[in-house]
């Protein structure tokens, strides 16, 4: 069984400087109350590693905005202008990684892999300063695992052991951060007794799960 | 570029779309395509956010919170859909499991390498899942206006922005004309209905190889 904790409580052991993976696709399958504890309690100096910013002045942006954050590392920071003027000023460092080599950086991290051999980003300035191999006469390139000291991650229904489903588009990148930080914290919109979660609609397995937060249904009101 | 142009690019992509295909449409006018799509060819949208047979915007009350396109807008997911994660979903893309993906430019060239991520200094949001689709969907379509805002060519003999990819995209379609991407180069296959021959030269930075008769659309 896992420890089912408030947001104030899941923070506790978050220091400044941590790496910190949140899931999410724009609003969607995204954490906020873990983040609201986080901006709450001052911690600073994170490093970011997320899909996105999402579009509303929360959570992630709010963080930003509130000078917390030190490096962004994700695919888009379209959704909000305040992250590019952050990134003109160099106030956040911010590295861009395709969507597809974010993901799987993220999953060989946790997958216990050496890194990621992919075509995307050949022969582009995602190239530089990266090692190349051939492979059966195909140039790939190779890409180093990407985990972080927390994960903060969303399920619509989890048991007591950290099983959970995530419903439609909401697994998105929530399923590969389970299993690449050294603490997952999981909000859940609701939490049941063993048994009581059908098996065959497990989306991530209770392993890459430390500690449940129980969030309210809908949860994206915060962006 | 008004509604009518911008229909008559997605018309003209969905009709080259093959039964019973997997496409993904990229925002803007890549994402009208869809309006155009018969529905008995069995062709099914993936949605790079993690599922496939993504469909029409959800009624007004009926939206749900754990289902959006690649913009972030509600949607629905057609009979026949499945979901998955983000790691399966860029699998598809990269594996060369995608038949179609329909993409914006900024700029194409002669070799078919494509710039649609940045303008260094002025605008850079980020890659999404452009480098991704472009370097794994088996057939690359690019659906832009002929021309920038500024009246300037779009289709140039040599890409000045930074690559999404080199040497992946197949077709361009714009209002003025359907040009496909051959060893030999590009290849003026079809003009729009209100256009010549002459007006697309004038309008492209490119070589073009033009067909004797080339068709109309």
């Amino acid at each position: 069984m896992k420890p089912v904790r408030t947001p104030q409580q899941a923070v506790e052991n978050i220091k400044d400087g941590a790496s910190i993976m949140v899931g999410g696709f724009i609003s969607c399958g995204r954490p906020t109350a873990v983040l609201e504890a986080i901006l709450e309690k001052g911690i600073k100096n994170l490093t970011i590693i997320s899909n996105d910013t999402s579009k509303e002045e929360t959570g992630i942006v709010r963080l930003v905005m509130e000078g917390r954050v030190s490096k962004f590392i994700g695919s888009y920071i379209g959704m909000n202008r305040i992250m590019s003027e952050k990134m003109k000023s160099g106030e956040v460092e911010i590295e861009l990684v395709p969507q597809g080599t974010f993901v799987e950086r993220i999953r060989a991290a946790g997958a216990g892999l050496g890194g990621v051999l992919t075509p995307t980003g050949l022969g582009t300035a995602i190239e530089r300063g990266k090692e190349t191999l051939t492979i059966d006469g195909r140039r790939f390139l190779l890409e180093k695992p990407l985990k972080a000291d927390f994960a903060i991650v969303k399920a619509n229904k989890a048991d007591k052991y950290g099983n959970a489903f995530a419903s439609g588009s909401s697994k998105n990148f929530n399923v590969a951060m389970s299993m690449a930080a050294d603490y997952v914290i999981l909000e859940a919109e609701e939490i049941v007794e063993p048994g009581e979660l059908d098996p065959e609609k497990v989306t991530f397995p209770c392993v890459f799960i430390d500690m449940l937060v129980p969030v309210s249904k809908g949860g994206n009101r915060n962006g | 570029m008004d509604d009518n142009m911008r229909c008559r690019i997605a018309r003209r992509i969905a009709r080259e779309l093959p039964g019973n295909s997997i496409v993904n449409l990229g925002i803007g006018i890549p994402t009208l395509v869809a309006d155009f799509i018969p529905k008995d060819k069995g062709i099914l949208l993936h949605s790079e956010n993690g599922f496939i047979g993504l469909g029409a915007a959800p009624e007004p009350g009926k939206e749900d919170p754990n289902l959006v396109n690649a913009g972030g807008q509600a949607a629905t997911l057609l009979p026949g859909g499945c979901c998955f994660d983000s790691s399966m979903s860029f699998a598809i893309v990269r594996g060369k499991h995608l038949d179609y993906t329909i993409l914006g430019a900024l700029e194409v060239d002669e070799e078919g390498n494509l710039a649609n991520y940045t303008i260094p200094g002025k605008f850079v949001p980020g890659i999404g899942g452009a480098m991704d689709l472009s370097v794994g969907a088996k057939n690359v379509v690019i659906a832009m206006e002929h021309m920038n805002k500024h009246g300037e060519p779009k289709i140039v003999k040599k890409c000045s922005l930074p690559l999404t990819a080199p040497r992946e995209v197949n077709l361009i379609v714009t209002e003025l004309a359907f040009i496909r991407v051959t060893p030999a180069g590009l290849a003026l296959e079809e003009i729009a209905e209100d256009t010549t021959v002459e007006e697309v030269i004038k309008n492209t930075g490119a070589r073009l190889i033009i067909a004797e008769t080339p068709g109309r659309f």
